[in-house]
């Protein structure tokens, strides 16, 4: 069900700022280490919190839940060492933290709309002045949204294909 | 230079803890501390910078109203108020230093674009990043 913009929600107390201090700490680990494995329990110790109220404070706080927004740095960051690198798409999938190929690929496609090759080449034509903006930042701008699951965006595109539109009724 | 910006504020969660943090651990010292009533205003500057001064302020009444104080608790919790960029001689070196004095630091200094970076993060969730200065 969705909310009006700048209501709270329903049911669900402001969160607490030092909660809040504790989660971003989890973040800010995945943001240094998105390549590593970050089980939800490893994530909860980092904030302090037990699994089940992390899993649940870290998407009320940060609006995706912890597992998509490591999704989106290590894709953020696969399209770095594309745009910047000449390492092969095999040694990118695995410095970025993919356990193969495959999945790295396909997940890639799924988030990106476009395979890492071509987006690789696709990033190489535009020359582009991105020194001077601090790093972090760009790195931020330049992140893929994820406001859905992938399974699910991986329907919708299924849907787009197949000519399918219902919803959106008025 | 007479002309130019001379105060930038960010908003803490404690006055007492950005203060020990931004003179102890930093190095910037006070440069002006007036109370009125529970109001503090709170301001520091880096010792090599005299002409601009850093503000540290809690969000609250009767500048904020209750409800708006607590979103900017909030959001300067979730690391949501917008970069600081503090510029040094030698990245490394302060990191070290600032390391060493129990700064949290959310990435350790990185070769990018011909300088050397690295970022942490104040007692409050406020987010910086150090940079190198050209030479």
């Amino acid at each position: 069900m969705p909310t009006a913009k700048g209501t709270s929600i329903p049911g669900r107390a402001p969160q607490d700022p030092e909660l809040l201090r504790r989660l971003l700490r989890a973040k800010d680990r995945m943001d240094a280490a998105s390549h590593e494995a970050w089980p939800v329990g490893r994530l909860a110790r980092v904030s302090g919190v037990s699994e089940a109220h992390f899993a649940r404070s870290f998407k009320q706080a940060f609006g995706v839940p912890p597992h998509r927004y490591l999704l989106t740095r290590r894709i953020e960051r696969a399209m770095a060492l594309l745009r910047e690198t000449d390492l092969s798409i095999t040694e990118i999938a695995f410095h970025t933290g993919w356990g193969s190929l495959g999945t790295f690929g396909r997940t890639f496609r799924d988030i990106t709309g476009e395979s890492p090759g071509t987006t690789r080449t696709r990033l190489r034509g535009t020359v582009q002045e991105l020194g001077r903006v601090p790093a972090c930042i760009l790195s931020a701008a330049q992140r893929p949204g994820l406001e859905i699951a992938v399974s699910e965006k991986r329907r919708r595109g299924a849907d787009v294909i197949n000519g399918s539109d219902e919803k959106e009724v008025p | 230079m007479s002309q130019g910006v001379e105060v930038v504020g960010l908003y803490v969660r404690d006055q007492d803890e950005a203060l020990a943090f931004y003179v102890d651990k930093l190095g910037f010292r006070v440069h002006t501390e007036v109370r009125n009533g529970d109001y503090r205003w709170l301001t520091v500057q880096h010792p090599e910078q005299p002409s601009f001064q850093l503000g540290l302020f809690t969000p609250g009444p009767p500048v904020v109203d209750a409800q708006t104080a607590q979103e900017l608790r909030a959001l300067v919790a979730k690391g949501a108020m917008p970069p600081l960029v503090l510029v040094v001689d030698d990245c490394r070196a302060a990191w070290d230093r600032m390391r060493a004095r129990g700064v949290e630091f959310t990435q350790d200094p990185v070769d990018r674009y011909g300088t050397v970076d690295a970022g942490f993060r104040d007692p409050s969730g406020n987010g910086w990043k150090m940079i190198q200065a050209r030479r």
